[in-house]
């Protein structure tokens, strides 16, 4: 996981359902790159055309709501998105952009569509390159913070599978 | 409760806040979210740890098309391979959530993780259970642990007597309707009180099974003496009841009078958005009962009464799925199969399909669906401009019947 993102801003309000993030029809398949071409199907058709790798998805409060499909975050990383910053994520969907490598931050962040925005995970840090509005964030609890180095939470079983021999 | 059991199950005293790896008692994953549980699985080379896991193809089985066919063959590779006795073909399980329960993997005081949001609904027999993701369920399947944040908990006290026709479906949508989308985020959520204890099991579950629509991690009801005659011959091995502490601290507390809730709707597109049934007036061109909301013996029960002896709409289809094989069985022999049938519904075997707007009952744009399931987003049940109206399976069947949304009053008997 990368410690600096950049990129353009797609902006969506409160209480994005996973069903508007790849809805369930598509979950045919676990390939990123087949379930981006779905992703905002029904809510925003021109954002699989358009993405453009490191843009980040900028939201409202409890984002990622409903299902447990970790076919969400998959989808949004297969579509290039670098980093999702919304006021406040659904618990499961946390969990699985973290457990995957999709960096999530929780922040409210002023933003219009297409507005260049810059994420720094070191310093805890959000800013609006377009509007030069700058705001922080809370950091990650530790133990979280500690899947994120080590890449997920595969990578961390692992050394605890391997502890074990 | 959710501290207390967090606290067994990882051995050590606990503090809301708090990250804990904690003992799993069961892992649960469908035929959706298995594959890539599986594919992260075979990567540790690790030995499975079998008696934990339990593999139910419910979402997109009978297979859809090719790819899901794919996916359910994926599961049913797996669980060989693997020797996993836990696995439950089509024509023996159904619906995976009301299939744990029957099949004795859910009991009080139980940890329990599915990669499936709703996986909250064991917190109708006490069991602490909430929904995970597919590598979550993955790094289960060989270490029989998982990190958790151990959550600060809510209480919803509903005190009195229930009016006729309200059923667990109208209480949830009541909470969430007050506190909405995201007012148990993060939190565990406790439902309890006079009204609640007089509740059936099948209407508990239904009451937790939607704690995840108001964001909640779990939701539970205290066990009672009901919970163990429920269980009576279908759980497996030991298991510890933990009830809330007559001390314990929530961080809010809820109380609600049961004379004041009435039959409710949650209307499109989002589970808190509800009204009573009687305010709501809505032509429907589809009436769905079944899910692991409302898919039980009790519900079906509750419909056929209504239904018995009428017709549905004639502008309306009704589509009636029984949660599991058991169920079917059971609504065969109590003829509520041929009421339905006689009423002019059509009933299908055990399926998620229609629910998620998989197949089995999808909506064309500008159709309206009255439904007995849990959820209501943009398209959830097909085109983007088709509408779910989640409601209990009385209302269903009265909208079923009058081809609009309707109070079950109005039809009763």
């Amino acid at each position: 996981m990368s410690n600096v993102m950049q990129g353009k801003a797609w902006l969506f309000g409160d209480n994005v359902d996973t069903d508007q993030i790849i809805p369930a029809e598509y979950l045919v398949t676990m390939d990123p790159a087949l379930l981006a071409k779905h992703a905002f199907t029904k809510v925003r058709p021109d954002f699989a055309a358009k993405v453009e790798h490191g843009d980040i998805v900028v939201a409202g409060r409890n984002f990622g709501c409903g299902s447990s499909r970790e076919h969400a975050p998959r989808a949004l990383m297969g579509a290039g998105v670098s980093c999702v910053v919304a006021e406040s994520f659904a618990r499961i969907f946390f969990r699985n952009a973290i457990n995957i490598g999709l960096p999530l931050v929780e922040a409210k962040i002023g933003a219009t569509e297409g507005d260049l925005i810059s994420v720094q995970l070191g310093n805890g840090s959000v800013v609006n390159l377009s509007t030069g509005v700058r705001c922080a964030f809370k950091g990650y609890p530790p133990f979280v913070m500690m899947l994120v180095e080590k890449g997920g939470l595969i990578p961390y079983t692992k050394e605890r599978l391997d502890c074990r021999k | 409760m959710a501290e207390k059991i967090l606290a067994d199950k990882a051995g050590k005293d606990v503090q809301p806040g708090e990250i804990v790896e904690a003992q799993v008692d069961y892992v649960m994953v469908n035929d959706i979210t298995g594959p890539a549980a599986f594919d992260e699985f075979d990567a540790l080379a690790t030995p499975i740890i079998k008696d934990k896991v339990v593999l139910i193809p419910d979402h997109y089985v009978p297979n859809k098309d090719v790819a899901s066919a794919k996916q359910a063959k994926k599961m049913r590779d797996f669980a060989r391979r693997h020797a996993v006795e836990n696995y439950y073909e089509v024509g023996r399980g159904g619906v995976c959530h009301q299939l744990m329960v029957e099949e004795g993997f859910v009991a009080p005081g139980r940890l329990i993780v599915g990669a499936d949001s709703h996986t909250c609904s064991y917190g109708g027999l006490g069991a602490f259970a909430t929904g995970i993701g597919s590598t979550e369920a993955a790094t289960v399947f060989a270490r029989g642990v998982l990190w958790f944040k151990v959550p600060e908990s809510m209480r919803f006290q509903v005190d009195g007597r229930l009016r006729k026709h309200v059923m667990g479906k109208d209480i949830v949508l009541t909470i969430i309707g007050d506190i909405g989308v995201e007012g148990a985020l993060y939190r565990s959520m406790e439902v309890m009180g006079s009204a609640v204890t007089s509740l059936s099991v099948a209407d508990r579950i239904s009451i937790c099974n939607m704690g995840i629509e108001a964001g909640a991690k779990a939701c539970m009801v205290p066990p009672d003496a009901k919970v163990d005659a429920y269980l009576r011959g279908k759980v497996r091995g030991r298991f510890k009841k933990v009830l809330p502490d007559e001390d314990a601290t929530y961080c809010d507390t809820r109380e609600y009078d049961a004379k004041d809730i009435v039959p409710m709707v949650a209307k499109p597109f989002l589970p808190s958005n509800v009204a009573p049934a009687r305010e709501v007036k809505v032509q429907i061109d589809q009436a769905y009962l079944g899910s692991c909301t409302n898919g039980r013996i009790e519900d079906l029960r509750v419909a056929a009464k209504i239904l018995k002896g009428r017709k549905v709409h004639r502008d309306v289809r009704m589509i009636v799925v029984p949660a599991t094989r058991r169920i079917f069985d059971q609504a065969v022999k109590e003829g509520l199969t041929k009421t339905f049938s006689d009423a002019g519904a059509y009933v299908s075997g055990p399926t998620c399909g229609a629910c998620l707007g998989g197949y089995m009952g999808i909506l064309a744009p500008g159709e309206r669906c009255v439904s007995s399931t849990n959820r209501n987003f943009v398209g959830r049940m097909g085109d983007k401009d088709s509408e779910v109206y989640l409601a209990s399976p009385a209302v269903v069947a009265a909208s079923a019947i009058k081809g609009r949304i309707t109070d079950p009053s109005e039809v009763a008997r």
